[in-house]
């Protein structure tokens, strides 16, 4: 639902039912709604059974990759005589994106249910949830749901009476944004730097502790739950476009629209309404100018683009953009682009981890160079300068951080190239409207 | 084996060898920062990107394996390109004070950058800056050159095994920083300063000696104990200025300790015998000609029964000369001695006790090592004192020698009765072999040029058994070694030409054959 506001009648909320709701945080309050089914269900069938249900439901990683998670999942081999690991990836920090948050504010036990579910089907005996530094409330729900669990002989060496073995963990991060990077998570968890792994070995062979690991969202551990208990067949009905992207996906929406917050809707759903109808359009007297829907790491959209996309993995990339975490952020015309990319610049310059060459220098060049031109000093060269060192962070190192910062760079020169001409002409960008409705 | 093309060339390597090695088995060197053969792959500094034909994106060839059938291009327009780009960024940041930088001439920064940079930067903005620290130990880090390709770091942590330096900070912020209370005063440290491709890592020792292309580098074994790390003299006007490690993977990998690296003083001593001389009548000695003093040597030693005191910093040849000599009689040695330690990250590989490069050697041709070095010397006996300076033996038992003949580079203390003085090269100054703890015979050669009349100690001692009648006819060091190789069984086989640069152990060494190259950084 709309979290914090009302559910909207168009939202279809499997995820998302119980925000707001402070008894579901209860382990009572949980199980009056249903919970632990899915759990109860799924030790009562084969590993493998569990993992082609999932595969057969067509989800797909709701971190930002859409790897489909039932694949992922099969690359678990079992019986390999290792000790296996899930990891929760809960370390949300993509600008823009708590969808995750809120699903552990709310619903800390569906977490530690889809956590139970997934370590079972991959054949781990300890799972992981690695929450960012900053999420102190729920990091508070997720420990007291974990001790509850476990106090109800839910977790633990006898899972549920069925004599197997689920451990879970909480474990807090320091807080830096390079850790939701699946490798660099895996070496925070060890105790060492958050630094990204060259891949391969990938983690289904060497993860966490050099076993073999599974890494998942939070969503998508979450998403498992409702599947087990309903069908895969269930979940891919609910697509309204490309039969690829299958249920129910939330979207975290900030920036200059009416009604900020999560909401649930079905794979396929028009932006557009979703924008104007869902979130309630934009601030009295101002215009929507851009999108970036997945988080600060995707392309900007302009609104011709956004207002054609039906939003689903396919549907954001066929209008020059990708579904990400989906972390819709959206922007009016009181915004200066340049501003606006200048300062996504310069987050992903003071989290590049400083491992390789092009990320460690070319984010905080960039940077430099975008917030000249927003301050009046650019110059038509610096523009090139810009596209060049953005090519020089695509596709050549370790992780994609370096990629991410280049993408709102060349996106918005490509799209809103008249404002960074206008700044370096010495034309001042003029709000239409300062005054917010 | 698996077999590819690289830069058109068929290249077959054992499977799960890296691009970046198989290029070099046929002469391609991929252009690196962060890798290093002696240290776990990182995979940070992107420079050695290659295209592999088919692959989406470029590859690090550091921590790619070879395929079947790959086809890679290291030369190409899109390689180039990426290497251009690396190149760039590395410099935004740094001062390019190559001027006043010891690592200039011998950078690879400035290498790669003039074989393939930019010439110019498209850099407007402020450059970043971090004061530089003195990091204990012979190391400084200056901080601005410095490109973060953590080989410092991770050879504290993989190889020496003792955590001390991190990359602190992130973004284009971070430099390396060290742990608290820790230092680099671990006694292999300053193999990071050897590491370091840039200038950011400096040596104390060397700071601002000697520019990187003044120096004359010699291949050579560093004296300083019995473990024969393979080394490089670097000497500016017949001085040496630094001692760095030569790869040897039979012996020291890619290191060497801090003592044996900062101990080179001695060899360049100043206060020398430079002069053959002889003790005549009442005047005392007196400095005489090369022939006059080998003839009265000779005199001396003829029919008599000989102790040798011999260093067990001679040469295999030396001491099989001097072996020669003795006609009955023995030799022995002495040894300094200190603490052992280790690199626990190499196999085998330490800071030996015995600080002196031939102790095996010396044993092997039959010297006795002993602490009461005099101990041998029978009454009447000649006193062939050979390479030992006697700092700190009981010269009183002098007395008892019926003669006593002096072949050294400096004046042994407490011996005021020598009847001749031969002077001889020191170690830096001949060429030769020496055998280490493990058996291996590894030559040396000369890095500088020995003073005065001085003469290499296998010369004088070749003209010596000359001048006694014996089988003696060398020209060359290598000619004294194809006789002990003939005469004695451990060096049956082993020619100058066999042994080469990286050694050959002796027939009965404890280890026999090449033992497998050591395993570097296993954890």
């Amino acid at each position: 639902m709309g979290y914090p506001h009302l559910p909207h009648s168009r939202e279809t909320t499997v995820l998302s039912k119980y925000f707001g709701d402070a008894e579901a945080r209860t382990l009572d309050g949980w199980k009056k709604r249903g919970g632990y089914k899915a759990l109860e269900k799924a030790l009562g069938m084969p590993p493998a059974d569990i993992v082609n249900v999932v595969k057969e439901s067509g989800l797909r990683g709701r971190g930002g990759a859409g790897f489909p998670t039932g694949m992922k999942w099969s690359f678990m081999k079992p019986g390999d005589g290792k000790p296996h690991y899930l990891c929760c990836n809960a370390d949300e920090s993509e600008p823009g994106t708590f969808k995750d948050r809120e699903l552990m504010r709310w619903t800390p036990h569906a977490l530690v249910e889809g956590c139970a579910i997934g370590a079972y089907a991959i054949g781990a005996e300890t799972a992981y949830i690695y929450i960012r530094g900053e999420f102190t409330e729920p990091l508070y729900w997720m420990e007291q749901a974990v001790k509850e669990a476990y106090a109800a002989g839910i977790i633990g060496k006898n899972a549920m009476g069925t004599g197997k073995r689920i451990d879970v963990h909480v474990h807090k991060g320091a807080g830096a944004y390079i850790c939701g990077e699946e490798t660099a998570l895996m070496n925070s968890l060890e105790g060492r730097r958050g630094n990204p792994r060259i891949k391969p070995p990938f983690p289904a062979v060497s993860g966490v502790f050099g076993m073999p690991t599974t890494i998942n969202n939070v969503e998508t551990l979450i998403a498992a739950a409702p599947i087990l208990l309903n069908g895969a067949d269930w979940y891919k009905k609910m697509s309204l476009s490309n039969p690829k992207s299958t249920g129910t996906k939330l979207f975290s929406v900030c920036g200059n629209v009416q009604r900020p917050g999560t909401y649930e809707v079905v794979m396929g759903f028009p932006f557009k309404e979703f924008l104007y109808d869902l979130c309630g359009g934009p601030y009295h007297g101002r215009k929507f100018k851009a999108v970036i829907p997945g988080g600060a790491s995707v392309p900007i959209q302009t609104m011709e683009e956004a207002e054609a996309t039906l939003m689903d993995y396919e549907g954001f990339v066929a209008q020059g953009s990708m579904l990400g975490s989906g972390g819709v952020i959206v922007i009016d015309d009181a915004q200066p682009m340049v501003t606006v990319i200048a300062r996504i610049a310069r987050f992903f310059a003071h989290e590049s981890c400083a491992q390789c060459t092009q990320c460690r220098e070319g984010t905080a060049w960039t940077t430099k160079i975008l917030e000249r031109i927003r301050d009046g000093e650019g110059t038509m060269e610096d523009l090139d300068t810009l596209l060049d060192i953005a090519e020089q962070m695509t596709g050549k190192t370790i992780c994609v951080l370096s990629d991410s910062c280049a993408v709102p760079v060349v996106s918005g020169i490509k799209k809103f190239r008249g404002e960074f001409e206008a700044l370096i002409q010495g034309r001042r960008f003029h709000p239409v409207n300062a005054a917010v409705a | 084996m698996v077999t590819l093309t690289i830069e058109g060339r068929p290249v077959t390597v054992a499977e799960g060898t890296t691009i970046l090695e198989a290029a070099k088995t046929v002469g391609v060197l991929i252009p690196h920062y962060c890798y290093h053969p002696g240290l776990p792959v990182a995979g940070v500094c992107r420079m050695c990107l290659v295209e592999v034909e088919k692959a989406p994106k470029l590859a690090p060839s550091c921590a790619t394996t070879v395929a079947e059938g790959q086809v890679v291009h290291v030369h190409s327009d899109k390689s180039l390109d990426a290497r251009k780009g690396v190149l760039e960024m590395l410099l935004i940041n740094h001062p390019l004070d190559c001027p006043i930088c010891d690592q200039s001439g011998e950078c690879e920064l400035q290498d790669y950058t003039y074989q393939e940079g930019r010439e110019d930067s498209r850099y407007r903005e402020p450059k970043r800056f971090n004061p530089a620290e003195d990091f204990g130990g012979d190391v400084i880090y200056v901080p601005n050159r410095c490109i973060l390709c953590t080989r410092c770091v991770r050879f504290m942590d993989d190889v020496a095994h003792e955590p001390t330096l991190n990359v602190s900070e992130r973004g284009d912020r971070a430099l390396i920083g060290k742990f608290e209370g820790r230092d680099m005063t671990h006694p292999w440290a300053a193999n990071v300063i050897d590491l370091c491709p840039v200038g950011a890592l400096l040596s104390k020792d060397f700071l601002n000696k000697a520019r990187a292309w003044e120096l004359d580098r010699t291949s050579s074994i560093c004296p300083n104990c019995t473990q024969g790390c393979n080394v490089i003299m670097e000497t500016r006007e017949n001085q040496i200025v630094r001692m760095r490690p030569r790869a040897n993977e039979n012996v020291n990998a890619f290191f060497m300790c801090d003592w044996g690296r900062l101990n080179y003083r001695w060899m360049n001593e100043k206060s020398r015998v430079e002069q053959p001389m002889v003790r005549t009548g009442n005047t005392g000695l007196t400095a005489t000609t090369w022939e006059a003093a080998i003839t009265a040597a000779a005199r001396a030693l003829n029919g008599k029964k000989v102790f040798v005191a011999a260093s067990p910093m001679l040469s295999n040849e030396s001491l099989f000369l001097l072996t020669q000599l003795m006609q009955g009689g023995s030799g022995a040695f002495r040894v300094a001695e200190g603490d052992e330690a280790p690199l626990p990250g190499v196999e085998d590989l330490a800071l030996r006790r015995e600080r002196a490069a031939n102790v095996y050697g010396a044993e092997t041709l039959g010297f006795r090592k002993t602490k009461d070095l005099l101990g041998g010397l029978g009454q009447g006996d000649v006193l062939v004192i050979a390479g030992e300076d006697l700092e700190g033996v009981d010269a009183s038992a002098i007395s008892r020698a019926g003669d006593v003949i002096v072949i050294g580079s400096v004046m042994p203390s407490g011996v005021d009765r020598a009847s001749v003085i031969l002077p001889i090269a020191n170690f830096s100054e001949e060429e030769g072999t020496v055998t280490n703890l493990r058996g291996r015979v590894q030559r040396f050669t000369q890095a500088r040029q020995a003073p005065g009349e001085t003469r290499p100690s296998w010369l004088v001692l070749g003209d010596l058994l000359g001048a006694m009648g014996k089988q003696s006819n060398f020209f060359l060091p290598s000619e004294v070694f194809a006789r002990l190789a003939s005469s004695h069984k451990s060096f049956a086989g082993l020619s100058y030409d066999r042994i080469g640069f990286k050694g050959l152990p002796v027939v009965d060494a404890p280890q026999t054959g090449p033992k497998a190259p050591i395993a570097v950084g296993a954890a």
